[in-house]
C-alpha cells in the first residue's frame, strides 16, 4: 500500500492519492446490470460459491446513483441501448464499467438486425470479459483487473489540472 | 372417423385445401371466413378445439421464387429462350397460421390463410381467443399483416416508430442501420 | 377507457432489480391500488427467428440455448426433436434415457432459481443461497457432461453426442440428497411463514377457464386447478414409462404456484431415478444416434412440436423448402402467453404485490423476446 514510514503513535506517511484509491478498490459496489443469459453466471458470481463480496462488491447497488462499477452482462438490443446510455450517464464519477460476455463485448453470436454489436458503440468500457458466458471466476478476475485499474488512477489531477478530468460524455459516439 | 374426415365434414365448403406431414395436419381456409372457421372448430362438441397454441405469419415469398426459376433453368437447358419469359402469377405472399388444441381429445390442427401482399388485413380473432393479443401484434409488428378489430394494434418487439418489418424475406439479416433514438424532454 | 389524468403513472422502467433484467411495466395507480398496467417487452429482441433462417439446421442448435437460459437442455432438446420429426426418425433408446436425465436436471435447476428469485424479490434472501448451492452441483454434472455450466448445446439431430459421466451414480446419490435438504429448508423458512402466506395467499388469482382462455401452459396452468402436462397428455420421448404425479394448485394465486414449483421438483427426482435404472440396464454398446445424413436436407413441409419445458409448452414450428436451411422457424414461448394476461391479472391489487406476481410467473426474457 505503499506506507513510507509508520513511527509508532499513531502516524502513517503515505502518498494521498494512493490511500484514495486503497479506499476505493477495496469497495467497488457494483450495479448488476444482468439482462440475458451472463446475468444468470453472474448472480451465480454474487451468491455462495464464488462470493463477490470477499472482493468489496459486498453491496450490489440497482441504483446507479450509489453503484461504482456497472457490470452488463447479457445482449443490449438496440432497444435498450439508450436506456444503458441513461443508467451510465447517472451514475456518479468515479465510475467503472465490465463488459461481460460475448454479446456485450461485440454483439456475440448475434448479428442481426436488432442487437447492439458491442456495448462500447454507446458507453466507454474499461474491461472485456469473453464468453459465452463467461465462467463466474472470469468475472472476479474482472473485477481484479477492474482493481488494478483503480490502483494505478489519479484522482487528485482532477482538482488539480483542470484539463484532464473533463470529458464530455456526449462527445462519445 | 379420422381427424381429416371430422374436420371437412365440420367446416364443410369452407375448407380449400387440406395438407398432411408427418401426422400434423393442416388446413386452409380462406382470408374472409376465419373467424367462421375458427368458431365452427370451437363449439364443434367431437372436435373442440379451445385452445390456441399459436399464432404468426409467414413469407412465402422466397419459396415462389425458387419454384419459379426451377421450370425455367430446365427450359434453358433444353432449348434457347426465344422471348422473355412471363411474369409469373403468384399466389398471396403472407401466410397466417393458427395452431388449435383440443383439451378434450389433445389433437392438434393448423388453421392458414393466406393474405396477399397489397392489402395485407386479416380479421382479427381476439373475440373467440383471448391468447391471440399478442401473437397478432408481433405477426403485425414482424410482417404488417394489420388485423381487423384488434383491441390495440401497435409494435410489440420493436421499438414504435421502428422503419420497417424485420422478418420479411426482402429485409437483411444485419438491418438496413436503424437506430433507437430517445429524446427525454 | 380508464383516463389515464386521474392516476399516477409510474415507470417500473427496464433496468430495476425485480424487473429480471429487461421487461417493463407502465402501471396507473390510485394511490398504492394499480388500476391498469401495461407490460412492454422487446428489450432482449435479438432477432433469434430470422437468424435460424440463414443457418443450417446444426448450426441452430447452440441460439436455443439462448431461449430459455435457466434450462437450457431442454430448449435444445425440443428443438432436436422437432427436426427429427421433420426427417422422420427418432432418437436410439439409450439416447432418450439420457435426455430424460438430463432434462429433469434442468428442471430442477430452473425450478430452484425461479423459487430463489421470487425470495429475493419479496425480501426473503436465505432460501436464494441455499438452492443456488445445489444448483451449482447440477453445474458440475453439466460440466463433466458436455463442458458447459450454462449453455450447454446438448444433444444431436438424431440422439446424444455421448454417455452420461462415468461418475454419475455418486453425483446423483448426494445430489438427491442436497435438493432434499435444500428443499427442506426452503419450505421450512418459507412456506409456513406469516410474513411468506400473507404477501402470497391470495394475491393475483386467477380462475382456470381464464388461463385456459389466455393460453396458459406449465405451472402457471397447474397453479390454477388445470391438471395439463405435456409429458402425460400427449407424452413424447419414453415419458410413457415413468411413474410420477402432476402437483396441482386450488386458486392460481403466488402461493399455488409457489407450492407447485415445489412439488415438481419432489417428481423430477422421482423421474430421475427411474430413468438412472433404466438406463444401467441398457448394454454398453447401445447407439446414441439415429442414422441421420451428415447435412441435413428434409423434405419439404412445416411440423410443430412441442415439449413440457420447466415454464409450460414450449414448441418450435419448422418449415422447410427442402435446402439445407430452414425456411421458417417458430418458438413458441410459454411465458409468452403467461405474461400477455399480467395486466387482467394485477387489475386491483397493490404494487408489491404486482412485483410478487411478475416474479412468480417466472418470466424469461430470453424466451419472451426470442
Amino acid at each position: 500500500m505503499g506506507l513510507k514510514a509508520y513511527t509508532g503513535e499513531g502516524w502513517l506517511l503515505t502518498k494521498m492519492e494512493e490511500l484514495i484509491n486503497w479506499g476505493r478498490k477495496r469497495s467497488p459496489w457494483p450495479l448488476p446490470y444482468g439482462t440475458a443469459c451472463c446475468g444468470i453466471e453472474m448472480m451465480c458470481a454474487l451468491a455462495a460459491s464464488y462470493d463477490m463480496a470477499r472482493f468489496g462488491a459486498e453491496r450490489p447497488s440497482f441504483s446507479p446513483r450509489q453503484a461504482d462499477v456497472l457490470i452488463e452482462a447479457g445482449t443490449i438490443s438496440k432497444k435498450m441501448a439508450p436506456i444503458l446510455r441513461r443508467i451510465y450517464d447517472q451514475m456518479a464519477e468515479p465510475k467503472w464499467v465490465i463488459a461481460m460476455g460475448a454479446c456485450a463485448c461485440t454483439g456475440g453470436v448475434f448479428r442481426t438486425y436488432s442487437t447492439l454489436q458491442g456495448i462500447n458503440r454507446v458507453i466507454p468500457v474499461d474491461v472485456y470479459v469473453p464468453g459465452c458466458p463467461p465462467r463466474p471466476e472470469s468475472l472476479l478476475y474482472a473485477l481484479m483487473k477492474v482493481m488494478e485499474k483503480i490502483e494505478k488512477d489519479h484522482p487528485l489531477r482532477a482538482l488539480f489540472d483542470r484539463e484532464i478530468g473533463q470529458v464530455d460524455l456526449r462527445s462519445c459516439p | 372417423m379420422s381427424l381429416k374426415d371430422q374436420v371437412q365434414s365440420c367446416l364443410g365448403p369452407l375448407v380449400v385445401a387440406v395438407s398432411e406431414c408427418q401426422g400434423d395436419l393442416s388446413v386452409e381456409v380462406s382470408r374472409e371466413n376465419i373467424k367462421a372457421a375458427l368458431s365452427k372448430l370451437k363449439e364443434d362438441p367431437g372436435l373442440s378445439f379451445d385452445f390456441l397454441s399459436d399464432l404468426f405469419g409467414v413469407d412465402n415469398s422466397e419459396l415462389y421464387k425458387k419454384t419459379a426459376a426451377k421450370p425455367a433453368k430446365k427450359a434453358e437447358a433444353e432449348t434457347a429462350p426465344e422471348e422473355p419469359p412471363k411474369p409469373q402469377e403468384f399466389p398471396p405472399r403472407f401466410e397466417v397460421i393458427y395452431l388449435l388444441l383440443s383439451l378434450k381429445t389433445n389433437k392438434r390442427l393448423q388453421v392458414k390463410v393466406r393474405v396477399p401482399e397489397e392489402n395485407p388485413v386479416v380479421d382479427s380473432v381476439v373475440s373467440l381467443f383471448k391468447a391471440a393479443t399478442w401473437p397478432e401484434r408481433e405477426a403485425y409488428d414482424m410482417y404488417g399483416i394489420r388485423f381487423n378489430g384488434h383491441p390495440d394494434l401497435r409494435r410489440l418487439l420493436m421499438w414504435e416508430g421502428f422503419p420497417a418489418y424485420p422478418l420479411r424475406k426482402d429485409y437483411p439479416l444485419e438491418g438496413r442501420g436503424e437506430e433507437r433514438h430517445l429524446i427525454y424532454d | 377507457m380508464i383516463n389515464h389524468d386521474d392516476y399516477v403513472k409510474i415507470n417500473i422502467g427496464p433496468s430495476h432489480p425485480a424487473m429480471h433484467g429487461t421487461l417493463r411495466v407502465v402501471a396507473y395507480t390510485d394511490g398504492e391500488t394499480v388500476v391498469s398496467a401495461d407490460p412492454e417487452i422487446g428489450y432482449l429482441h435479438r432477432g433469434v427467428e430470422k437468424l435460424g433462417e440463414h443457418l443450417s439446421y446444426h448450426q441452430f442448435i447452440p441460439i436455443t440455448d439462448r431461449l430459455n437460459y435457466c434450462s437450457a437442455i431442454c430448449n435444445n432438446v425440443s428443438y432436436e426433436m422437432a427436426v427429427e420429426k421433420l426427417l422422420g426418425v427418432s432418437a436410439p433408446e439409450k439416447a432418450q434415457l439420457v435426455r430424460i436425465i438430463m432434462m429433469e436436471l434442468a428442471r430442477i435447476a430452473d425450478h430452484q432459481v425461479c423459487v430463489g428469485i421470487l425470495g429475493v424479490d419479496l425480501g426473503a434472501f436465505t432460501p436464494f443461497f441455499y438452492l443456488i448451492i445445489q444448483r451449482e452441483e447440477i453445474y458440475e454434472i453439466f460440466e463433466h457432461y458436455n463442458g458447459a455450466r450454462l449453455t450447454n448445446t446438448f444433444g444431436r439431430i438424431g440422439g446424444v453426442e455421448a454417455d452420461l459421466p462415468k461418475d454419475f451414480e455418486q453425483r446423483w446419490k448426494k445430489l438427491k440428497e442436497g435438493i432434499a435438504r435444500a428443499n427442506e429448508e426452503t419450505d421450512k423458512l418459507l412456506t409456513h411463514n406469516r410474513i411468506w402466506m400473507d404477501r402470497t395467499i391470495g394475491v393475483t388469482t386467477f380462475s382456470a377457464e381464464d388461463a385456459l382462455a389466455w393460453g396458459f401452459t406449465g405451472p402457471c396452468l397447474r397453479a390454477c386447478g388445470v391438471k395439463r402436462d405435456l409429458r402425460k397428455d400427449e407424452p413424447y420421448s419414453v415419458y410413457d414409462r415413468f411413474d410420477f404425479e402432476v402437483p396441482v394448485g386450488k386458486y392460481g394465486d403466488v402461493f399455488d404456484r409457489y407450492m407447485v414449483r415445489m412439488r415438481e421438483m419432489e417428481e423430477s427426482v422421482k423421474i430421475i431415478d427411474q430413468a438412472f435404472k433404466l438406463y444401467k440396464d441398457m448394454p454398453a454398446d447401445a447407439p446414441l444416434m439415429a442414422k441421420v445424413p451428415k447435412t441435413i436436407k428434409p423434405p419439404a413441409g412445416e411440423v410443430y412440436s412441442a415439449i413440457e419445458s420447466p415454464n409450460g409448452e414450449l414448441g418450435f414450428f419448422i418449415k422447410s423448402d427442402g435446402s439445407d436451411k430452414p425456411y421458417r422457424i417458430k418458438i413458441r414461448p410459454p411465458c409468452y402467453m403467461v405474461y400477455q394476461a399480467f395486466p387482467e391479472m394485477v387489475k386491483g391489487e397493490m404494487i408489491a404485490d404486482l412485483i410478487a406476481c411478475l416474479s412468480s410467473l417466472n418470466v424469461i426474457a430470453g424466451e419472451l423476446d426470442r
